[in-house]
């Protein structure tokens, strides 16, 4: 990548649009990347403007993960789809236990999607990852025909290092475990929902899209021995529990009442006909750790500010099927199963 | 969450299940069919089915607007956009449920034709009004509920002289099925299907009143009882579903007292009654045809009537020779008695429409109750396995 550090006149970023000049790999992409992204992303090994960042890595197990964001509307209450790019890739490579190092970003923008718009995302982006000190270091920018994309892709790439001593991973989860969930359910989803072309609804919730390895941090230092870690983004916790269960060849009974959940989410889900067990979230987390451990790894969630509502929700059981079976608020029982397809409202 | 939490009380509903178990004759079954998927979701979702007593079924009938529309429907749908050209508006659990072919409006959709999933009617109008040069037709199914929106969609078209707007009419009547059901060989002459009674959908009475029930509890001599969604509303209108059964009683009663009233909202009847008649006869998938049990749109407004301005025919279609949805429908059978359920039919690859809708019968058995088959336990039995 070789960057010019001049050009005929600066980018507008009021009024200007992407193009195709901008993917085609001269000047007008130089500009686009030395103007728009190295100017917000701002960091040594970015800026010495190879085609890779080269670096050294402390000894352990290193963890790599990537992400492929394609959200409508890319803004929404409580963000947009730079820092969610951001914090979900972070939170992906977070929750092998590992602390993130350094990530990459790669864009498919459609020709016409304003200047304005991408300026907002990128900077909105490199915010999310200044606060979480983990820096964008190397990237890509293509651009695709009007109407052969949706606006704008980003798909970003996370690597970190597993402390040593960890080991996290979703096969873990044993009969007696503790299921700890760090915080309400549904935000995210709801606040996507709020503000989707023609189910537009007024509501005070945001979402809750967050980087949680500092989270993880002090979740390890307190307990290292963390049987389970996973985000329940899409799909939410049902999907998750459903996919843990299944890899653990283990049954899980949770209690419904035991699950945080705010009022507003409850009402809006209601209101359309949605399962909040389903809907998704970009910043919780759920752990599954041994029955000895969970008061202490409960109270180290509840001393950070993304873990202050963590809860105990549920148990590990035996079960050769691997349902995840929940004590309905009611008194009854039923299985809370994979979601098949899409979530929608119903008819009537 | 006010107004609703009310309604699923954990101490409420054991108090309500011990008066149940109270009252329900343990010399006696009780065989409760509930008509509406809205129940059956409820019934599923919270676990009613735990706190009922042994004697005490539901059984799981046609009420999903989703699962009774015939085969031939769906086609007609997917040829209006392939063939027609046109936009085709329709509600998300329509996009998947199994057309001819292994088609479905999701595979008509990726393949090309412009099908569009939209929440409500009024979002087909908007689609209409954007895209002037494109004849847009709106896929509408439903009970009594969804008509009225229907309706005024339809007068909203003609005030504003939309031209390229049109409905694909398949809106159903609920009492005209439950009175079919009644008189299916199988409850009647037969007798394998046992329903000692009902609980009548709260949604369609709120707009038709409680009143069209009153014929047919009359003439079957089954009581029916209009119950809300929420779980407690279900086990309320058991126990004065059973409390009416132990005294020979046969009347329709209304436990929806907060929405639904004798009369409905004459309003909505009005504006279905301005716009549409009814037809003389209506396939209904599992159930056949079924006598003046859908409506049509009146010659007056037959500019917006997809069926007139496309020349519209429907085949006949043939379920899937080992499906049982059309038996499951009528309550003759549970889904797990289907050699497809869980094997080939599920809901990622659902087979019969009973598995497609989330308010179907077996997409309920499987999403919330699988454990329960495996325990040995069974939700709904057929009058025959009672009597084993």
């Amino acid at each position: 990548m070789t960057i010019m550090t001049r050009f005929s006149s600066w980018l507008d970023h009021r009024s200007g649009a992407i193009d195709m000049m901008h993917g085609s790999g001269g000047r007008a992409t130089a500009q686009l990347v030395t103007e728009l992204f190295v100017r917000h992303f701002d960091n040594p090994l970015l800026a010495q403007g190879n085609d890779q960042a080269a670096f050294d890595v402390a000894a352990g197990r290193l963890v790599m993960s990537t992400d492929g964001h394609v959200i409508s509307p890319v803004f929404f209450p409580g963000g947009d789809i730079g820092c969610l790019s951001v914090h979900g890739t972070l939170n992906d490579v977070a929750m092998s236990g590992a602390r993130p190092l350094y990530m990459s970003a790669g864009f498919i923008l459609e020709e016409g999607f304003p200047l304005q718009d991408l300026d907002r995302i990128v900077a909105s982006m490199a915010a999310a990852a200044r606060e979480a000190g983990v820096p964008i270091v190397t990237g890509d920018t293509k651009v695709v025909e009007k109407g052969k994309g949706d606006g704008i892709f980003i798909t970003t790439t996370g690597i970190g290092i597993v402390p040593e001593g960890v080991s996290i991973s979703g096969d873990r989860a044993s009969p007696g475990d503790k299921i700890i969930i760090s915080g309400s359910i549904g935000d995210h989803g709801v606040a996507i929902l709020s503000r989707r072309a023609n189910l537009e609804f007024e509501t005070e919730i945001r979402s809750d899209t967050a980087a949680l390895h500092g989270l993880v941090a002090a979740m390890v230092e307190a307990v290292p021995d963390i049987h389970c870690l996973r985000d329940p983004t899409r799909g939410g916790l049902a999907t998750t529990l459903n996919e843990l269960a299944q890899q653990s060849r283990v049954g899980m009974r949770i209690s419904e009442a035991a699950i945080p959940l705010k009022a507003e989410v409850h009402a809006a889900c209601e209101l359309l006909g949605l399962d909040p067990l389903y809907v998704a979230n970009e910043g919780k987390l759920v752990a599954i750790c041994a029955a000895d451990d969970a008061d202490l790894l409960l109270a180290a969630m509840r001393s950070h500010p993304l873990g202050a509502e963590a809860q105990v929700i549920g148990e590990v059981v035996p079960d050769p099927n691997a349902f995840v079976q929940m004590e309905t608020t009611f008194g009854g029982t039923r299985i809370v199963d994979w979601l098949a397809g899409e979530q929608l409202p119903r008819i009537c | 969450m006010k107004y609703v939490d009310e309604f699923r009380n954990g101490a409420l509903a054991r108090r309500l299940a011990a008066a149940i178990v109270r009252e329900a004759d343990k010399s006696r079954m009780y065989h409760i069919m509930e008509f509406c998927g809205g129940h059956t979701h409820a019934i599923f979702r919270y676990g009613v089915q735990d706190l009922m007593p042994g004697n005490v079924r539901f059984v799981h009938g046609p009420g999903c607007p989703v699962c009774v529309l015939p085969i031939g429907r769906i086609d007609n749908a997917i040829e209006l956009a392939e063939r027609h050209s046109a936009t085709v508006c329709s509600y998300g659990d329509m996009m998947r449920v199994p057309a001819s072919e292994r088609r479905s409006l999701l595979k008509a959709k990726a393949a090309g034709a412009d099908i569009r999933m939209v929440y409500s009617i009024t979002d087909a109008l908007k689609i209409a009004r954007e895209h002037s040069d494109r004849e847009v037709v709106f896929f509408a199914i439903g009970f009594e509920t969804t008509t009225p929106p229907t309706a005024v969609a339809i007068l909203q078209a003609k005030a504003e002289g939309l031209r390229n707007f049109s409905v694909f009419c398949n809106h159903v009547l609920t009492p005209a099925a439950i009175q079919h059901i009644l008189q299916s060989p199988e409850v009647r002459a037969l007798g394998t299907v046992a329903i000692d009674g009902f609980l009548g959908p709260s949604h369609v009475s709120s707009v038709i009143g409680s009143r069209p029930y009153e014929y047919f509890a009359e003439e079957f001599q089954r009581p029916v009882v209009i119950a809300g969604f929420e779980p407690l509303d279900v086990m309320q209108a058991t126990l004065m579903l059973i409390r009416q059964l132990n005294e020979g009683r046969h009347e329709v009663e209304n436990e929806y007292v907060r929405v639904v009233t004798h009369e409905g909202n004459l309003k909505a009847q009005a504006l279905v009654a301005e716009v549409f008649e009814l037809r003389p006869s209506f396939e209904w998938r599992g159930l056949g045809d079924v006598p003046y049990s859908a409506l049509r749109i009146k010659d007056a407004f037959s500019e917006f009537d997809a069926e007139k301005r496309f020349q519209v025919t429907t085949r006949r279609v043939r379920d899937a020779k080992s499906c049982e949805c059309p038996s499951i429908l009528r309550g003759a059978k549970k889904p797990t008695d289907c050699k497809l359920f869980g094997t080939v039919c599920t809901p990622e690859s659902p087979i019969g429409s009973c598995m497609v809708s989330s308010e179907g019968a077996c997409a309920a058995y499987w999403s919330y109750g699988r454990f329960r088959q495996d325990a040995g336990v069974s939700g709904v039995r057929t009058h025959k396995e009672a009597a084993e």
